[in-house]
C-alpha cells in the first residue's frame, strides 16, 4: 500500500503540472493585458486559435519548434484584432473579446475541415519533447511567471505598464505613451495565450482537437483574478485549478467508487465560480481596467 | 508677499503672446498675453470657465493654441506634449491629482524616470532621492506610504515633489487650496515662499480672492477668455478684484434683516449616530430650527455633520434620539417619508448626491418628486419639461437648455439646478449642505441671496459649512459642532471668524 500511496502521489503531482501549464500561461497573457486596462476574455478564443496554429505550423514543418512560433503568431493576430478595437476604436472590451472567441471557434473548425479534410481532430503532428519527466512546456510555464513577475514589478517598463491600467491621464501627464503601453499588454497576452494553446496541442498531446481549450481560459481569467493580477498569484491559483482537475484521476486510480467523474470535472467550475462571485478572498483589479482612455487636445 | 525684494534684475522667464484656443464655437483663451517673471507668485484668477486651465494645459502641452506665441527664456517654443513641457521646465500640480493610489510615495514621484541600475528599478536609490527632495524644500512624506493611504495635504506635496524631481523650475498649481483644510492651506503657503527664495517660479490658478492677496505676488484677472488686466498683488482689495473677476460690483456680504422665527419646524433631541466604521460619530445632540431662521453649523470637517445631516435626511438610522419635523416624528425614516413632511435638501456632493450626471435637467428637475411628474403611473416628460424651464428661468441657469445632460453644466449651474428643483418644491426646512462649495463669487453670491430669500419667506433653513465666512455671513444662529457634539452657540452678529476658530477646535468662546 505504500508503494502504490507513493505512485499515486507522484501520478497526481504529474497530473497536477500538466493541468496547470497551459492555464498559467493563459493567466500571465491576462495578467499583463489587465495590468494594462484592457480587459481580456478573449484569451479562451486566443488559446485555441493558439493551439490550431501550433498543429498546423508543426504539421506543415515537421518541426514542433516552428509549430510553437506559429502558435505565438496566430495568438497575437487574434490579440491585435482585440488591441485594435479596444485601444484605437475604444470598443467594449467585453463585446470585442466575445467576438473574438467567437471567431476562433469558427476559424479552428473551418480550418479543421479544410486542411485536414476532418472534423473532431487533426492529424498526429511533430509534438514538444519530454525534459525528464515532464514536458517542454511545463518548464517554460514556471520559468515565464518568474520573468513575467521580474518584468512587471522590478523593471521601469512593468511600472510604466501598471500606471497606465490604473490611471492613464496621470501616466500621460508624465509623457508615457499610454496606448504604446496597452498594445504592449495586449500583444503579450496574445503571445502567452497562443503559447498556452500550443501545450494543449503540442505540448501535452501531438494534436489539435476541436474546441480543445474547453473553458480553460475563462479558468485562468478566474485564476488570474484569485491571483490579485499576480504573476505568482497565478502560480498559487493555477496550480490549485489544476490540483483539482487532477483529482478526479486519482480517485480513479485509487478506486474509489461512488463518487461519479462528473463531479470531479465540474470542480474547477464550481471553483471559478464561486471565486469570480467574491466568496473566496477579496481581490481589486487595476482601476483603469476595461476602460478606453481617449486623449484630448 | 509684498514687501519681499527684487535683489536681482527683474527677469522674464516664461512671455505668451495672443494665445487663442477655440473648442467649437466656445472660445477658451480669446488673444491672451501673459508675462511671468523669474522667481515671482503669479496669481491667474477667474471665475469657473473663464479659461484659466485652458490656457495653463496650453502651457503644459496638453491642449495646441489655435493661434499665439510661447516665449520661455526668451526663445519661442511650441509645446508638444507634457513631456515636452517637463522637459523645459514646466510641471503642474492638476487640481484633480494625478497620483496612481496603489502606487508608494517614491513610485509615484519617478514614475516615467524611472531611477534603474543596471535596467532594473532601483527603488532604495529612488527612495533617498525622494528624501533628499523632500528634506531640501521642506516638503514632508514618506517614500514608503501608498498614496491611498496618506491626506489630501501629503499628496498634494506628493505631486509638488514630482515636478520638481523632473527639475521643474516654474510650477503651475491648478486651484491647490480647493481640497485642503485651513491648517493645510497656511502649509501650503509656507511651502510656496520657500520654493520662490530657492528660485523657482510659480502660477496659481485660482479664483479665491483671499488667496490672491495672501499669496501671490501679482495677479492676471481672466473673464470669460480674455485677459483684463494684470496688477500688483499688494494694495488690492477683495472688492476690486471681484469686480474685476465677474465684471461688475459684487456683493460679498449678503444683507439681510435681522430674523423673524417663527413656530418651531425641526426638532432634534438627544440625538445619537454611528460612522460608518461603527464610531459614534453624533452625540447626544439637541437643537431646533424656527421658521424665518437660519441656523448654520460651523466646525472641522469629519467633526460629525455629514452623520448629522444624514440622520436628518433619512440617509441613516441614528442609534437613539428623535427628529421631529413639524410635529411629526420622521426618527429613522425614510428619505421619501421625510421629504414627504417637508424637507428640502441641498446635498454636499452635487455630482454624487444631487443630480444624476448623464440625466438632462429636465429628468433631473423631476429627481425625487417622480410621482408628481406622472400620469396613470406613466412618466411625463412635458410636465418634467416644464418644471425645467421653471428652475432654468428662475434660478438663471446657464446655458438655458433642459435637454443638456447634467453633466455637461459647470459646477455653479449644476447647483442651481439643484437649489431651483429644492426651493420650488416649497419645503418648510431647507437643509443646505456646503451649498457654494467650489463655486465661483457670481454663484455663491446668487445662491446665498436665494437662502435669505427663502428665510424671509417663513422657512427653516439649516446651513452646513465648513467656511466660517459663509456660517458668518448666512446665520441668525450658529451651532458648532466638535467631536460630534453642540459645544456652543453663538449669535450670528456676535460671531467672529478668531472666536468661532477656537470654539470648532474644542477651545472656549472665553479663552
Amino acid at each position: 500500500m505504500t508503494v502504490a500511496f507513493g505512485t499515486i502521489l507522484l501520478t497526481f503531482i504529474m497530473a497536477t503540472l500538466r493541468a496547470t501549464t497551459p492555464l498559467l500561461l493563459a493567466a500571465l497573457g491576462g495578467v499583463f493585458s489587465e495590468r494594462a486596462g484592457v480587459v481580456n476574455i478573449a484569451l479562451e478564443g486566443i488559446m485555441l486559435a493558439g493551439a490550431w496554429g501550433a498543429a498546423y505550423f508543426s504539421f506543415i514543418s515537421g518541426s514542433a519548434w516552428i509549430g510553437l512560433l506559429g502558435a505565438v503568431f496566430i495568438g497575437v493576430i487574434m490579440a491585435g484584432l482585440h488591441a485594435v478595437a479596444s485601444i484605437k476604436y475604444y470598443a467594449d472590451q467585453v463585446v470585442s473579446g466575445t467576438a473574438i472567441n467567437l471567431l476562433a471557434v469558427g476559424f479552428t473548425e473551418f480550418m479543421l475541415n479544410r486542411i485536414w479534410g476532418q472534423a473532431g481532430s487533426s492529424p498526429e503532428v511533430a509534438s514538444l519533447p519530454n525534459i525528464g519527466p515532464l514536458n517542454f512546456m511545463i518548464y517554460l510555464a514556471f520559468i515565464l511567471a518568474i520573468v513575467s513577475w521580474v518584468a512587471l514589478y522590478r523593471t521601469p517598463w512593468g511600472l510604466r505598464l501598471r500606471s497606465v491600467g490604473e490611471h492613464p491621464l496621470a501616466a500621460d501627464t508624465l509623457g508615457i505613451d499610454v496606448f504604446k503601453m496597452r498594445y504592449a499588454g495586449v500583444l503579450l497576452s496574445g503571445v502567452l495565450g497562443g503559447l498556452a494553446g500550443a501545450s494543449l496541442s503540442i505540448g501535452l498531446l501531438s494534436r489539435f482537437v476541436d474546441g480543445m481549450s474547453a473553458g480553460k481560459g475563462f479558468i485562468a481569467l478566474a485564476a488570474m483574478i484569485f491571483g490579485k493580477w499576480n504573476p505568482l498569484g497565478a502560480v498559487g491559483a493555477t496550480l490549485l485549478f489544476g490540483a483539482s482537475q487532477s483529482l478526479s484521476v486519482i480517485f480513479q486510480l485509487m478506486g474509489i467508487q461512488g463518487i461519479p467523474t462528473q463531479f470531479f470535472n465540474m470542480l474547477p467550475y464550481v471553483l471559478t465560480m464561486l471565486i469570480l462571485a467574491g466568496f473566496v478572498g477579496k481581490s481589486v483589479a487595476p482601476a483603469a481596467d476595461g476602460i478606453p482612455y481617449r486623449k484630448t487636445n | 508677499m509684498g514687501l519681499r525684494s527684487h535683489p536681482l534684475p527683474i527677469t522674464m522667464l516664461l512671455k505668451l503672446e495672443g494665445i487663442t484656443k477655440r473648442f467649437g464655437s466656445l472660445v477658451a483663451n480669446d488673444h491672451i498675453d501673459l508675462e511671468i517673471r523669474q522667481g515671482e507668485i503669479h496669481a491667474l484668477l477667474g471665475e469657473n470657465g473663464a479659461g484659466k486651465s485652458t490656457l495653463m494645459n496650453i502651457l503644459y502641452g496638453l491642449y495646441t493654441p489655435d493661434e499665439g506665441r510661447i516665449f520661455w527664456k526668451g526663445k519661442e517654443v511650441k509645446i508638444r506634449n507634457p513631456r515636452h513641457a517637463i522637459d523645459l521646465g514646466i510641471g503642474m500640480v492638476h487640481q484633480h491629482f494625478m497620483l496612481i493610489p496603489v502606487f508608494t510615495v517614491a513610485e509615484n514621484i519617478t514614475l516615467g524616470k524611472e531611477v534603474t541600475r543596471n535596467r532594473f528599478l532601483d527603488m532604495n536609490e529612488a527612495r533617498k532621492r525622494v528624501e533628499e527632495l523632500s528634506q531640501r524644500f521642506g516638503l514632508e512624506v514618506n517614500p514608503d506610504d501608498r498614496i491611498e493611504s496618506i491626506s489630501v495635504g501629503q499628496q498634494q506635496r506628493v505631486e509638488i515633489l514630482k515636478a520638481l524631481y523632473r527639475g521643474a523650475e516654474l510650477l503651475i498649481l491648478d486651484e491647490p487650496t480647493a481640497v485642503l483644510t485651513p491648517q493645510e492651506v497656511e502649509e501650503l503657503g509656507k511651502i510656496m515662499k520657500r520654493l520662490v527664495a530657492q528660485g523657482h517660479t510659480i502660477i496659481i490658478i485660482t479664483h479665491k480672492l483671499k488667496e490672491v492677496l495672501h499669496l501671490a505676488d501679482r495677479v492676471t484677472v481672466i473673464r470669460r477668455g480674455k485677459k483684463i488686466a494684470t496688477l500688483d498683488a499688494a494694495g488690492q482689495t477683495e472688492a476690486e478684484l471681484a469686480r474685476l473677476m465677474v465684471g461688475r460690483d459684487v456683493i460679498l456680504t449678503v444683507d439681510k434683516e435681522p430674523a423673524k422665527p417663527g413656530k418651531v419646524v425641526l426638532e432634534v433631541k438627544n440625538l445619537h449616530a454611528k460612522n460608518d466604521r461603527g464610531v459614534e460619530a453624533v452625540r447626544d445632540v439637541s437643537f431646533t430650527v424656527r421658521a424665518g431662521e437660519i441656523v448654520g453649523i460651523a466646525g472641522v470637517d469629519g467633526n460629525g455633520q455629514s452623520e448629522l445631516i444624514a440622520c436628518l435626511t433619512g440617509l441613516r438610522k441614528p442609534t437613539s434620539g428623535t427628529v421631529t419635523v413639524n410635529g411629526q416624528d420622521v426618527t429613522g425614516q425614510s428619505p421619501r417619508r421625510i421629504r414627504d413632511a417637508g424637507v428640502g435638501h441641498i446635498p454636499e456632493d452635487r455630482q454624487k448626491r444631487g443630480l444624476v450626471l448623464n440625466f438632462t435637467v429636465a429628468e433631473n428637475a423631476a429627481l425625487g418628486d417622480h410621482r408628481a411628474f406622472a400620469r396613470r403611473g406613466w412618466l411625463s416628460y412635458q410636465r418634467m419639461v416644464d418644471k425645467a424651464k421653471e428652475i432654468i428661468s428662475g434660478f438663471d441657469v446657464r446655458p438655458p437648455r433642459h435637454d443638456y445632460l447634467a453633466r455637461s453644466l459647470s459646477g455653479g449651474n449644476q447647483q442651481k439646478v439643484i437649489v431651483g428643483r429644492e426651493i420650488l418644491r416649497n419645503p418648510d426646512l431647507m437643509i443646505a449642505v456646503q451649498p457654494t462649495r467650489g463655486l465661483d463669487v457670481g454663484a455663491i453670491e446668487f445662491i446665498h441671496r436665494n437662502l435669505v430669500s427663502e428665510r424671509d419667506a417663513g422657512r427653516a433653513i439649516l446651513l452646513v459649512s465648513l467656511e466660517l465666512d459663509e456660517i458668518m455671513n448666512l446665520a441668525d444662529r450658529i451651532l458648532v459642532m466638535y467631536k460630534g457634539q453642540i459645544v456652543a452657540e453663538v449669535p450670528g452678529h456676535e460671531a467672529t471668524e478668531e472666536g468661532l476658530g477656537l470654539l470648532m477646535m474644542g477651545g472656549s468662546a472665553s479663552a
